[in-house]
């Protein structure tokens, strides 16, 4: 089994600070499949671009750092034993019949850093 | 010992024919592309001393294949640091497979490559997988499938040696990396992936067929590699049927591809070509598969386009072409396939059924199509229909657009006289 990171890409993303349920079904609903199915392995919803802050050399600017007509409206991993299967969950992913799409990545090292009590603290 | 220059020839021979079956033999085995290439490799060139002192084997191929698995094994056993280097090839269990990893070494050494399933089709749907780009298909198709050396396919493709070797390397590591499974697509998948490797063989075709540029019509080595991928493909996917047309398609062209110039290398039209000297066989075979891709249902794109070209290729001379039956089959080409360029194509019957003013008219659509922009053959098609209606003048000029766009130096020097020539009859 190898990790595959799944990139959202999608005018923007459902998820702002004032979202409804509704407004999140269909994310939520994907997610839960996907758990189901014992193939996630994380996975982080973003807010929307107007949330995003970028850093290009020493300046900050409002805004995601790509000026594009897509932004990443979230990330997540999978496991799969090859990249067909690996394709086969992303595709399955509602945001590519909704105007996006996804970028499938091979992950090649990382994951969620245990921490201790002292840094959490 | 065995003459040397039969044994050469044994070797050139079995390298044309039998390269992808001995290097998907080995893959197995190796499960990593670049040793399994090396051992293929010098097992090529271990034949020769072998053969000359030993005898040609009765089959070239399995004496190759399980010399290069020996060979494959020796070097994973001797050094297994090379393995790890990249992760393995991934080669799923498929119903009805014998488990393959992990192949006992003994056992694969020992096989005769008969024995093995057969594993080009393996090698092609990797090659041509659509996590790659086209450009890396087409290279890696021509390297692994056809054994093409690295040098000879960056000459073809117009780019420096490094240029194509880092294109090549640069596929092989996202296969292993992203695991590209190295494995036949499932029948559900197919309609989705059968059509990338049918596009490969197809642009060989017709960057051979045509060469983009430099000064000979056409490249003969491409063209020739093309036609054996899709025999190859047909012969390994026989119940396709657009397997069968495009390999149909293939041969209908190429059996003519010898007129097409003359001795000068000056292009020849269609109209002009010597079809005495077209190759009669070539052009039977082609008919019996089309025949029997129009049986197997709603023929498909490159059936359609197939039938075209054999009814082009069968009618006496031009004069007796069935001009009739060639748009009834443009319709229906168009109606799976419609593509401005199809439509372009079509104004040729058209012009010889319903006349040459009903396809300029058509052909004037076609100019206002942004995908048609800087097609160098839509101006030459308008210029000879407005020869055709006795307007030189106008001929001339789109002759001279054709020519502003054209690339291939002997399509340059055809253009360049029917401009003389219009110009003449002003």
């Amino acid at each position: 089994m190898a990790q595959y990171a799944v990139l959202i890409y999608a005018p923007d993303s459902a998820h702002s600070p004032d979202a409804t349920p509704e407004d999140l079904e269909d994310c939520n609903e994907h997610a839960d499949e996907l758990t189901d199915s014992g193939s996630m392995v994380m996975a982080y919803a973003l807010t929307p671009r107007d949330m995003a802050t970028s850093i290009r050399g020493l300046t900050i600017t409002d805004g995601p750092f790509l000026d594009s007509k897509e932004v990443v409206a979230g990330f997540y991993v999978i496991e799969a034993p090859d990249l067909d299967a690996a394709l086969a969950i992303a595709r399955t992913n509602p945001v590519v019949h909704q105007g996006g799409g996804v970028e499938v990545r091979p992950v090649h090292s990382g994951g969620v850093i245990e921490r201790t009590k002292e840094t959490t603290g | 010992m065995t003459d040397l220059a039969a044994v050469e020839a044994a070797i050139a021979d079995t390298h044309r024919r039998e390269w992808a079956r001995v290097l998907a033999a080995t893959v197995r085995v190796a499960r990593d592309l670049d040793l399994a290439e090396e051992c293929v490799q010098e097992a090529y060139a271990s034949a020769l001393e072998s053969w000359v002192s030993a005898g040609i084997p009765d089959r070239p191929a399995a004496w190759l294949a399980t010399t290069a698995r020996r060979r494959a094994i020796d070097a994973i056993r001797r050094d297994r640091a090379l393995r790890s280097r990249l992760p393995l090839l991934v080669e799923p269990e498929e119903a009805g497979d014998e488990p393959a990893p992990p192949e006992p070494a003994e056992q694969a050494a020992a096989d005769t490559v008969e024995a093995l399933p057969d594993g080009r089709l393996r090698l092609i749907f990797m090659c041509c997988h659509p996590a790659l780009g086209q450009g890396a298909q087409i290279a890696l198709t021509l390297r692994l499938v056809c054994g093409v050396p690295v040098s000879d396919i960056a000459r073809a493709f117009l780019v420096s040696e490094p240029t194509m070797a880092a294109r090549i390397t640069r596929a092989k590591k996202k296969i292993s990396t992203a695991r590209i499974p190295y494995r036949m697509p499932r029948p559900a998948e197919l309609p989705e992936r059968l059509p990338a490797v049918l596009a490969v063989i197809y642009l060989l075709f017709t960057a051979g067929h045509t060469a983009p540029s430099g000064g000979s019509l056409v490249r003969a080595d491409l063209v020739h590699r093309a036609a054996y991928l899709a025999r190859m493909l047909h012969e390994l996917m026989p119940g396709e049927p657009e397997v069968g047309g495009l390999h149909a398609l293939l041969l209908v062209t190429q059996a003519r591809l010898a007129t097409r110039v003359d001795g000068a290398g000056r292009l020849v039209q269609l109209k002009d070509q010597d079809r005495s000297r077209w190759d009669r066989a070539a052009l039977a075979e082609a008919h019996d598969i089309i025949v029997g891709c129009l049986r197997a249902g709603p023929p498909g794109r490159h059936v359609l386009e197939a039938a075209i070209a054999s009814l082009y290729a069968e009618a006496l001379s031009y004069r007796w072409t069935d001009w009739t039956q060639i748009l009834t089959l443009y319709d229906r080409l168009l109606l799976v396939w419609p593509s401005p360029i199809v439509r372009l194509n079509r104004t040729v019957p058209l012009a010889m059924v319903a006349g040459p003013q009903a396809a300029l008219a058509e052909v004037e659509q076609l100019e206002l199509d942004d995908r048609l922009a800087g097609y160098q053959y839509l101006p030459a098609i308008k210029a000879d229909l407005l020869s055709r209606l006795g307007r030189p003048g106008e001929a001339a000029i789109a002759y001279r657009q054709a020519l502003a766009l054209a690339t291939n130096e002997a399509e340059r020097v055809f253009l360049a006289e029917q401009i003389a020539e219009q110009t003449f009859a002003i």
